[in-house]
This record gives C-alpha cells, sequence and structure tokens, in this order.
C-alpha cells in the first residue's frame, strides 16, 4: 500500500486548486493545519455520488437508495481500517470535529452513562489544546460540578509531564495528539498509562494527527479520539469520532431525533445501536463518501511517505527560519516528535501584518492565535504566524516563505518600499 | 504593488509613532475590546470635559499596524471635538472602512483616516481598522449614559464581555 517516497509533483498535481495563482504569484499554500486542499479524487467522488447515487440512506427501499447507503458504509470501513479501529461500529460521523468532542463532553455529563463524572471529580486537560478540546471540559466541568486541571507547557512547547500529578479523582485526561500550534506530538503512551494507573478515560484530539501519520487508535489504546475530514483532503462537514466499541454501547445519545431510534412511542423511546445512536437526523452522506475517497488517496500514496515528506519539509523550514533574525520557532526545533505546524513571531512584525504580506507574495498562512488562546498567553504572545504543511507541498515552497519573512521584515522594519 | 494601498506612509508612520498613546487619568470610562480572531486587544479611557468636548481619549492595547495605527488617527481627529460631532466622525470612518470600497470617505471629516480607505477592500483588517474606534464609541456611550455621580468605569473582564466584539 505504501511506497517508499512522495512524488510530490504528482501528488500536487492532482490538486486543482494548488495550481492556481493568487496576486500574479503561484499559489504557496501553508495553511494545512486550518483545512487541507482536495485532490482531483475527492471531488470527482462528490460529483458522481450526486449524479449517479444521491438518496437518503437507511430508508428508501429502491436501488440508488441502497447504493447510497452502501457507499457510506463503505466509506466508514475504510475509515476505521485507517485509523485502526477493528470494527466500523467504532466509527461516529459528526459534523466536525469540535462536535465529536462535544458529543463526548456532553455524554461525560449524562447520568445514564456509567462513566459520567460530578462533583469531586477531575478532568485534566492541557495548557497546548485547541480551545475545541479545552471549551467543552470548562462546560462540562460548570455542568456537573467536576473540576477542571491541566498539565503545563514546556518552553519548547510540549506538554510539560512534570507539572501534574494524576490523582484517582481524575476520572478523564483528554489531550491534543500533536499540537496545532507547536506541532509537538504528545507522548500518548505515557499519558495513557497514568490515566490507566488512575482508572481515567483518555480523550484524544487527533485532528493534527490523523492527516499527517500512521495512526492506530487501538495501539494508542486511547477510548475515544477525534477529528476532522476537512484536514485530511475529504470535504467540510465531517468529522469522526472514535470510540471503543464498548463505551460506545454503553452511552447515552447526545443528538436525538429521526435515525437514531429503535422504538418510540409518546412516552418515550429506546434508542438504536451504535453508531446509528450518535448520528441523528439525515446524515452528510456526500461527504462521507468524499472523505472515503480521501482515506483511498491517502493510502494508495501512504501515511509513512506522507510523514517522511513532512519531516523534511519541516526540517528545511526550522533550518532557514533559524538563519533569519529576529524570527523565534514557538515550539520544538529539534524536528523530533514534532510534526507539520511551525508557528514563529517575527520582532516588530505582527502577525497579522506578516500574513497580508505573504499574501501579497502568494504565500497563504494562519496568522492570529489559531484558536489556542491560552497557549498563546503561556508563550506571552498575542498572536504568531503558522506554516503548516500537507503531502502536497514542496521543499522550493519552503523558500518562496522564507523570501515573503524577509520581505516583510524590510517593508515593516526599515520603512522602505519592497 | 496591492500592500502599499493597504499600508499607506501615513499609516506606518501612525504605528511607528502612535499619537496619544498611554493611560491617563481623569477619565469618564475605560472600556476594554478584543479582537477574538486574532487575539488585538485595547483598553481605552475617553474624558468629556463639562462642556461636552471629548477632553481626553487615551489608550493602551496591541495589535496589528491597522489596529494600532488607525487607534492613533482617532485621538487625532476626535480630541477636541463636541461629543455628538466626535460620534459623527466615528460614523464617517466606519461607513467608509466597512464599505467594501464603495465609500470613499471625507478628508475633511476623518483627516488621516483616509489612509484607511485601502483597508475596506479586505474584510478581514475591517475589524482591526474599528477596534478602537469601536472601543471610543463604547466609551462614550457608557459616559453619556451613566446615571449622574457614577463613573461609568468598568473592570477589564466585565467591559470585554459586554463591549467585545464578537462574531
Amino acid at each position: 500500500m505504501s511506497t517508499a517516497t512522495l512524488n510530490v509533483t504528482t501528488v500536487k498535481d492532482d490538486f486543482p486548486l494548488l495550481g492556481r495563482e493568487v496576486n500574479g504569484h503561484p499559489i504557496v499554500y501553508l495553511d494545512s493545519g486550518a483545512t487541507s486542499q482536495k485532490p482531483r479524487q475527492v471531488l470527482d467522488a462528490l460529483d458522481r455520488y450526486y449524479e449517479e447515487i444521491n438518496a437518503n440512506i437507511h430508508r428508501g427501499a429502491y436501488l440508488i437508495a441502497e447504493k447510497a447507503t452502501t457507499a457510506l458504509e463503505d466509506s466508514r470501513a475504510a475509515l476505521a481500517g485507517f485509523v485502526g479501529a477493528s470494527a466500523a461500529e467504532e466509527i461516529v460521523f459528526t459534523k466536525n470535529a469540535t462536535e465529536a468532542l462535544n458529543l463526548v463532553t456532553h455524554v461525560l455529563g449524562d447520568d445514564r452513562f456509567d462513566r459520567h463524572v460530578g462533583p469531586g471529580d477531575e478532568i485534566v486537560i492541557t495548557e497546548l489544546e485547541h480551545h475545541a478540546n479545552l471549551v467543552p471540559w470548562q462546560e462540562l466541568a460548570r455542568r456537573t460540578g467536576a473540576t477542571l486541571r491541566w498539565y503545563g507547557v514546556t518552553d519548547e512547547g510540549r506538554i510539560d509531564l512534570d507539572s501534574l500529578e494524576l490523582t484517582d479523582a481524575v476520572k478523564v485526561l483528554a489531550f491534543t495528539h500533536q499540537s496545532n500550534v507547536t506541532g509537538a506530538v504528545a507522548p500518548v503512551e505515557e499519558l495513557v498509562r497514568r490515566a490507566r494507573a488512575v482508572g481515567a478515560l483518555v480523550v484524544l484530539d487527533a485532528c493534527q494527527s490523523v492527516p499527517h501519520m500512521s495512526v492506530d487508535f487501538h495501539e494508542l489504546d486511547v477510548d475515544y479520539a477525534a477529528f476532522s475530514g476537512h484536514k485530511m483532503l475529504g470535504p467540510s462537514g465531517v468529522g469522526v469520532l472514535y470510540a471503543k466499541a464498548a463505551l460506545l454501547a454503553s452511552m447515552p445519545p447526545f443528538i436525538t431525533g429521526g435515525s437514531m431510534i429503535e422504538t418510540v412511542t409518546m412516552e418515550k423511546s429506546t434508542y438504536a445501536p451504535p453508531p446509528q445512536r450518535f448520528e441523528a437526523g439525515v446524515p452528510m452522506t456526500s461527504q462521507v463518501v468524499g472523505l472515503g475517497a480521501a482515506v483511498r488517496y491517502l493510502e494508495r500514496v501512504g501515511m509513512d511517505a506522507i510523514a517522511a515528506h513532512e519531516h523534511a519539509l519541516v526540517a528545511k523550514t526550522l533550518d532557514k527560519l533559524a538563519s533569519l533574525d529576529g524570527v523565534r520557532v514557538i515550539g520544538p526545533t529539534d524536528n523530533v516528535q514534532r510534526g507539520s505546524a511551525v508557528s514563529f513571531v517575527v520582532d516588530g512584525v505582527h502577525a497579522h501584518d506578516l500574513g497580508q504580506i505573504l499574501d501579497d507574495d502568494g504565500v497563504a498562512i494562519r496568522v492570529g492565535h489559531h484558536c489556542a488562546w491560552p497557549l498563546h498567553r503561556r508563550f506571552d504572545v498575542a498572536a504568531t504566524a503558522r506554516a503548516s504543511f500537507a503531502l502536497y507541498n514542496t521543499l522550493d515552497e519552503v523558500d518562496v516563505l522564507v523570501a515573503a519573512i524577509e520581505r516583510a521584515q524590510q517593508f515593516f522594519l526599515s520603512g522602505a518600499s519592497v | 504593488m496591492r500592500m502599499e494601498q493597504m499600508y499607506q506612509e501615513v499609516i506606518l508612520d501612525h504605528y511607528k509613532h502612535p499619537h496619544g498613546r498611554g493611560l491617563r487619568e481623569p477619565f469618564g470610562a475605560e472600556v476594554h475590546h478584543v479582537n477574538p480572531t486574532c487575539g488585538d486587544e485595547v483598553t481605552l479611557r475617553v474624558h468629556i470635559d463639562d462642556a461636552g468636548i471629548v477632553a481626553d481619549v487615551s489608550y493602551d492595547g496591541q495589535g496589528c499596524s491597522i489596529s494600532q495605527a488607525a487607534t492613533s488617527v482617532l485621538t487625532d481627529q476626535v480630541v477636541g471635538l463636541p461629543v455628538e460631532r466626535a460620534l459623527t466622525v466615528v460614523d464617517a470612518f466606519s461607513a467608509m472602512v466597512g464599505s467594501r470600497g464603495s465609500v470613499d470617505g471625507d478628508v475633511d471629516v476623518i483627516g488621516d483616516g483616509i489612509a484607511f480607505a485601502g483597508v475596506s477592500k479586505y474584510p478581514a483588517r475591517v475589524k482591526c481598522a474599528l477596534l478602537g474606534w469601536m472601543a471610543f464609541k463604547d466609551a462614550v456611550v457608557r459616559i453619556v449614559e451613566a446615571p449622574a455621580g457614577s463613573t461609568g468605569r468598568k473592570n477589564d473582564e466585565e467591559s470585554a464581555r459586554s463591549g467585545g466584539q464578537w462574531t
């Protein structure tokens, strides 16, 4: 399935948007941490779905409805295989990864669930989290009377494992697999070991890992994991919740309504088994089908080849940025256990202004706090610029990025027109 | 160069040498506004004298060149004006910046604010240009609406919640 190396020219040619120009320059898309671009194969799958088999699934007694149902379930199976879930019953489709995390935090506050949290219990997260894996836990703590605690972050931008001791009060530990800001990859094995030692559930935010490296949730032994479709070459509007089958089976529903019931009377209802129990209403079938095509694309290129390619891109970027005066990387600079988000600050040039000047050269980066405001406070910066790579970026694009940063420095620091 | 349409020399001047910066006494209201999308923030105080003139606008905060320069321009344009006139200046500046390029702006009303006409073509930056100006408007409203004898001053957290720009 996977090949040793990745032919980036061939890969890039599959992405129509990456052949376009912006502001008179070929686009250099370095914001895949926010959302990825889509290959022709995914766009074609969406078109084919609507042109050939569009119908509501799990109901229609006619051929195309059956085909649409099969297409959705085939994608579920593909997703399960891709992330090391043994059964397709461990994969729930949600609107996005944020909804997947909210599903978990909501159910953990429901007293019908035997693992629910309450007063005196502790929820542990980290200071590295995206707001999506932070705010829902604050809300859960508020609703249940549980206490929210967190691991701090080292100066290098990694989880500070010495900053917190877990006690038996901890019922759930949630953390990001790979920081969307610092790029640090979490020591999952160690954190899972600590959680198990106190009997806590483990929730993994895998949004930034699944698109960039081979991930096996069973091997990682996490209880829940959430990731988004649009960051892994799929369409927007679909996210995924992975949960261990036994947990999912004992969980009450989150969003209720049609499609998720077993029987309904005027007095009460019983609910379908997973995953249908957690997929109320008409699903995002076309997006799921598109995501299935994205998985097949990633598997064809090979996740190990993708990880190696991105590792080389990050190595070059860290090396080049280190050679620039007044540029500081917020995150590990050793390129070990590190993903493809490279955040940095440029002295005297606000990130927002930097982003604007880079855009003038066709370079698209993210600026701001990247939905990780507490982490930015931890580093005493209001905003950072972030270049984040994916399988389709080239080493030459790193040179374009660096030249554009130098131009921004000239523009704001010398005042000269450039 | 496209970016020079936005980063006019006058904007860079205000950014590098801001006017009226620093928090001063006395003041009738202090507000704290944030731009939640990028983390830019401004703490801004307004003092209106007994004659109803904007006697001082003082501020502190951090942000991009557009937000910082626009706040500097604000102080130039509104200090010394009767409150009603100051608010018409704010409205004129807001109208231009939010117009997506369809309103030219009147240099006699908004002065150096005219340099921000180019910003109106960049929807993502409109909030930057308006950060200090909306804070000023909020502070004025608090002073004008405050019951006699109270100051209209609020603590940061409270004012950020009630006066922040949520999108």
